[in-house]
């Protein structure tokens, strides 16, 4: 059976990496090559870096962090941020990543969903999605860009309909509410996405204890979860996450 | 030119195969990229990686005039080793984009049907059983070992002599296959944690 899978997040900025609250605050939480490492050995499933470097330098800093980071961890990683064009998909995935996230650049450019999917395969192109709650939205969910900081016209569960039919091969809802918070996945958008596609459904923001990983997989129906804080800051071990999901009937790697 | 020792690692231009050399450089195995006749002819270990289109990748080999190579290579004995689309492009055919293969082992590969709740690719981490003893690529890896896995189409052998690893995912598909000296394996070793290195060290120590 397959296992659902624990994805630890690490945003990279400058080569660092950092932790922020509903998309700010970001505080230094480690070398992220030292962190892989380290995670990889307590048994993450699969590892996603964002970049979130400003500096003209981004695409250098973090292909270097990416090419160190594939020497020393052997299961997947996908790196999103900035990622705007088939040669940045390209650079990243020859440097050892294993898929490559799109996420502003595909709204305003949905076509790069579709000549990634042609080029690398569609297991490599992974849509991050941040949505946030919105009446207005026919799904209830609006879908924003620019790391949360813009809202689209965009409905959440259309898009996410879209991006699967234009070739993504994997999509992460990260929930802008919940970012951080500690206070649990959003369940509702998780699971009316992952119901809706059928490619694998990642549920991304609110990880604050292993009861919300519990909830994610079951009432969220998310085939995998990011975390990220409940980690970082050395609340939980990846290991007693696992143990607690397996204790009550989640299959997981262990 | 490869060394006796070394294992070549087929690159036909698509397959992402930076994960594979990394892997065998962690565990300290010497290795070349084999992209031409020549290279694949002088070769004294093999493995042919990869992701991605069936189709696409088989029409490379043809356009390089590759297709031959492999065969060869093949009926040669030396140790090969074929990984994801490496493990779909050994069989007669694959429906994905109805494609002739190389033929090694007889049989087909099929699409996952994509029924309710199960989604396609099969992506993440799951069980591989053994039908019997461990075949020496997969001595010292308990048998329920998860691997990890990317993909949309399985392959189905027409022997079910040649299966020394099954998963299951909706129905049970083969994860592995073997024929003399040919083994494949529908995951990936090289993304696999310890289980896959270890995989891949018996595979440099192999042989067949």
């Amino acid at each position: 059976m397959l296992a659902k899978r624990i994805i630890v997040c690490l945003d990279v900025r400058e080569g660092r990496t950092t932790k922020g609250i509903r998309f700010k605050e970001n505080r230094d939480v480690g070398d992220p090559v030292e962190m892989a490492g380290r995670y990889y050995a307590e048994g993450a499933d699969e590892l996603v870096f964002y970049d979130i470097t400003a500096s003209a330098e981004r695409r250098k800093i973090m292909i270097d962090v990416v090419e160190r980071v594939a020497e020393v961890i052997f299961i997947p990683f996908s790196v999103g941020g900035g990622i705007g064009s088939t040669a940045d998909m390209r650079q990243v995935l020859l440097a050892g990543a294993e898929k490559v996230s799109v996420n502003s650049s595909a709204v305003r450019n949905p076509a790069i969903i579709e000549e990634g999917a042609s080029l690398f395969g569609s297991q490599c192109i992974v849509l991050g999605l941040d949505a946030a709650k919105d009446e207005q939205m026919a799904s209830g969910y609006r879908v924003f860009i620019n790391g949360g900081r813009t809202p689209t016209e965009l409905d959440a569960l259309e898009w996410a309909l879209r991006a699967e039919k234009l070739g993504a091969g994997e999509i992460v809802v990260n929930a802008m509410d919940a970012d951080g918070t500690k206070a649990g996945y959003e369940l509702e958008l998780t699971r009316l996405i992952s119901k809706s596609v059928g490619v694998p459904v990642v549920a991304s923001g609110g990880a604050g204890n292993p009861e919300h990983l519990y909830e994610v997989f079951t009432n969220g129906a998310a085939d995998a979860a990011l975390i990220a804080s409940i980690v970082h800051l050395g609340s939980y071990s990846i290991d007693s996450l696992k143990e607690y999901l397996q204790k009550r009937g989640i299959p997981v790697r262990r | 030119m490869s060394k006796r020792s070394s294992v070549a690692v087929i690159d036909y231009g698509a397959g992402n195969l930076r994960s594979v050399q990394t892997a065998l450089k962690f565990i300290g195995a010497e290795f070349s990229i084999a992209s031409n006749g020549e290279e694949i002819k002088s070769a004294s270990r093999l493995i042919f990686p990869g992701v991605g289109d069936a189709c696409a990748a088989l029409s490379i080999l043809r356009e390089r005039g590759l297709v031959q190579s492999l065969i060869e290579y093949y009926r040669s004995g030396r140790p090969f080793l074929g990984i994801c689309l490496g493990c779909q492009i050994i069989f007669d055919y694959s429906e994905e984009g109805q494609t002739r293969g190389l033929g090694l082992i007889p049989g087909v590969v099929r699409r996952f049907p994509g029924e309710e709740g199960l989604k396609v690719p099969h992506m993440g981490w799951n069980r591989v059983d053994y039908p019997e003893a461990a075949h020496p690529l997969l001595r010292g890896i308990a048998g329920g070992s998860f691997f990890y896995f990317v993909h949309s189409y399985y392959p189905v052998p027409q022997d079910k002599s040649v299966i020394i690893a099954e998963t299951e995912y909706g129905l049970k598909f083969s994860s592995g296959v073997a024929a003399g000296n040919l083994a494949a394996f529908q995951f990936h070793p090289e993304k696999s944690g310890e289980s896959g290195l270890k995989l891949l060290a018996n595979f440099i120590a192999w042989k067949p």
